[in-house]
């Protein structure tokens, strides 16, 4: 492998670096041609698969072929060193990831972002003592990889934070402009590291400065945004993790990391951006934070909720001709997918057309609902997209809302100065009843009354959703 | 001017490929249904722990002799990107299978 195979610009190349170059081009192939399959169903988990290989080419032949600039390779000691760290990380993470359960996902994809933003600002601020501070280039990708790495661990930490229950959301006027203010605070000091001219060994202090103001921001920058709104700021925090690591690629003139991580970049932004739009919001709303529920109407004003005994429910739902089950988060955290798939079975087998109605953003996370209801064995067809089943809602004879709350409020479409103004929604209201299971008379996360919620047509049942079905599916079965 | 002019050369391989690499970027998956949204975050979220090719680079030419700071925070650095890597992807697949599952 030490062998020189020819010069390049005047420069001998061996034949190990030759194949390095050569399995990091592969390696980029292989996570571009996995991420493509990864964004169809057939294929996806032939993608993921792809993506790993990948990886772990790129890591094995770093490890054997890598040479630093005065030839040397890396030492056994190194290696060891290097393999019991990447063993250590494998088997937590593996671990982790096969014990958590469906419902946390959210939290943990964020937890998982955080790790791989905080190694890009580490691996960041080790490389820059090496930085040659007269090619302000070279000093500007490494102060791009320490800011952005850390902006998206510490903030990815909050968001699992607040998804896991653990953060509270912290909502004041004035955050927007602290926030505004720390921007501008790592702005200014990163282009006095850039234009000063002293040594790295010299500017130690600022880069350390600069490391904690980017994770304060992070932190800042997440609190102010409701819980609802994490999947775009994990998905956005996601492509500062891939733009982090593409930095640090670029000190280290490595194609496949530049590469990697610009792919990531790039898609997390649109997928950031698809969210965003099935909301109908802008992502900068979603950064300032327009959920404050103040304009809600007064609570007398909209009547009370009716409540339904088990026993009516149950009869109503048996003698349906169409029943469509709208989940939400309340569904999702209740875990009740298991016991919602036996209702919907057990209605069919009475002959009730049985659909869910899938709205974009129910759940945690774009497309959340769907895995936890392939989780428990819902056939693909019953799953019909928000656009598909509304123009059906009026022919519908109960629409069950379980543990949904924003995506069926009505005042999405008819109270311009609601929060939620404009947001597409699932129109359950058209249906001929509506039965909501709730587990109290709170709000949804848009903190706004739902008037649908105090219908004509409206019962009311509540309760934890998975308590809820189970006596549900019981009543039915007793009928 | 003339510096980002210098810069630009220098680099230009590496501009090139993040040029090209943003549309690629949004090209690959601007087709994706909802359905995989959730998925499609967590594996490109597993690629971006790409960074542990320069914790490798990073370790693998530390002075190891002693034990220094550069060696300690490059080890960590390692432990995360791994996390992120091993985690990613397999919380990917496990999303992945319950699609295949029931497709029996």
């Amino acid at each position: 492998m030490d062998q020189i195979l020819g010069t390049l610009n005047g420069v001998n190349f061996t034949m190990g670096e030759a194949v390095l170059e050569l399995s990091y081009l592969v390696a980029a192939l292989l996570f571009v041609i996995g991420l493509k399959f990864m964004s169809h169903p057939l294929t996806a988990r032939k993608g993921n698969f792809y993506a790993a290989a990948g990886m772990l080419l790129a890591m094995i032949t770093t490890l054997l072929l890598h040479k630093n600039e005065n030839g040397t390779g890396i030492q056994m000691t190194n290696v060891m060193i290097i393999l019991a760290a990447i063993g250590v990380g494998t088997v937590v993470g593996w671990i982790m990831a096969r014990r958590v359960k469906m419902t946390a996902m959210p939290q943990m994809v964020s937890f998982y972002n955080a790790t791989g933003g905080l190694a890009s600002a580490l691996v960041a601020l080790l490389e820059f003592p090496n930085a040659d501070m007269h090619n302000w280039g070279s000093v500007l990708v490494t102060l791009l990889g320490l800011v952005i790495g850390s902006i998206a661990f510490s903030g990815s930490m909050i968001a699992y934070g607040k998804l896991d229950g653990k953060v509270k959301d912290i909502r004041a006027g004035y955050m927007t402009y602290v926030n505004l203010f720390l921007l501008l605070i790592t702005i200014v000091l990163a282009a006095y590291i850039l234009i000063t001219g002293q040594t790295p060994g010299e500017m130690e202090w600022a880069v350390y400065l600069l490391f904690g103001i980017s994770l304060l921001y992070g932190v800042l920058f997440v609190m102010p945004i409701g819980g609802a709104d994490m999947p775009v700021v994990i998905s956005l925090l996601n492509s500062f993790t891939g733009i982090a690591a593409a930095m640090a690629g670029f000190i280290y003139g490595n194609e496949a990391m530049i590469l990697g991580g610009i792919l990531v970049g790039a898609a997390g932004t649109i997928l950031t951006v698809l969210m965003c739009r099935a909301m109908n919001r802008s992502l900068l709303n979603v950064i300032i934070g327009a959920f404050g529920g103040s304009s809600a109407a007064a609570e007398g004003e909209l009547g009370t909720m009716k409540e339904i005994s088990l026993s009516d429910a149950s009869v109503l739902l048996s003698y349906s001709k169409s029943v469509v089950i709208i989940p939400g988060y309340g569904l999702a955290v209740a875990q009740a997918q298991h016991i919602c798939h036996e209702l919907d079975e057990l209605l069919s087998s009475k002959g009730v057309n049985v659909r869910y109605a899938i709205h974009p953003v129910a759940g945690r996370m774009p497309g959340h609902m769907n895995v936890l209801l392939a989780e428990a064995d819902v056939p693909y067809e019953k799953l019909v997209e928000m656009t598909d089943i509304n123009p059906d809602m009026p022919n519908t004879d109960v629409a069950v809302v379980i543990g949904a709350n924003d995506v069926v409020n009505p005042a999405a479409n008819d109270e311009p100065g609601s929060p939620i103004a404009g947001m597409p929604i699932i129109h359950a209201y058209e249906a001929k009843n509506i039965i909501v299971m709730k587990r109290g008379r709170g709000k949804g996360y848009a903190g706004i009354e739902n008037k649908l919620f105090f219908g004509e047509k409206t019962r009311l049942l509540f309760g934890n959703a998975k308590d809820s079905l189970q006596k549900l599916v019981n009543e039915i079965k007793s009928l | 001017m003339e510096q980002a002019l210098i810069y630009f050369y220098t680099y230009k391989d590496a501009i090139f490929i993040i040029a090209l690499s943003i549309f690629l970027g949004i090209e690959v998956i601007s087709n994706v249904p909802s359905v995989l949204h959730t998925p499609l975050m967590s594996g490109a979220n597993a690629i971006s722990g790409v960074i542990i090719i320069g914790g490798i680079i990073l370790v693998g030419h530390a002075d190891t002799t002693s034990l220094n700071a550069e060696l300690i925070i490059g080890i960590f650095a390692i432990i995360f990107a791994t996390l992120n890597v091993a985690g990613g992807f397999v919380v990917t697949d496990r999303m992945l299978e319950m699609f295949k599952k029931k497709k029996k």
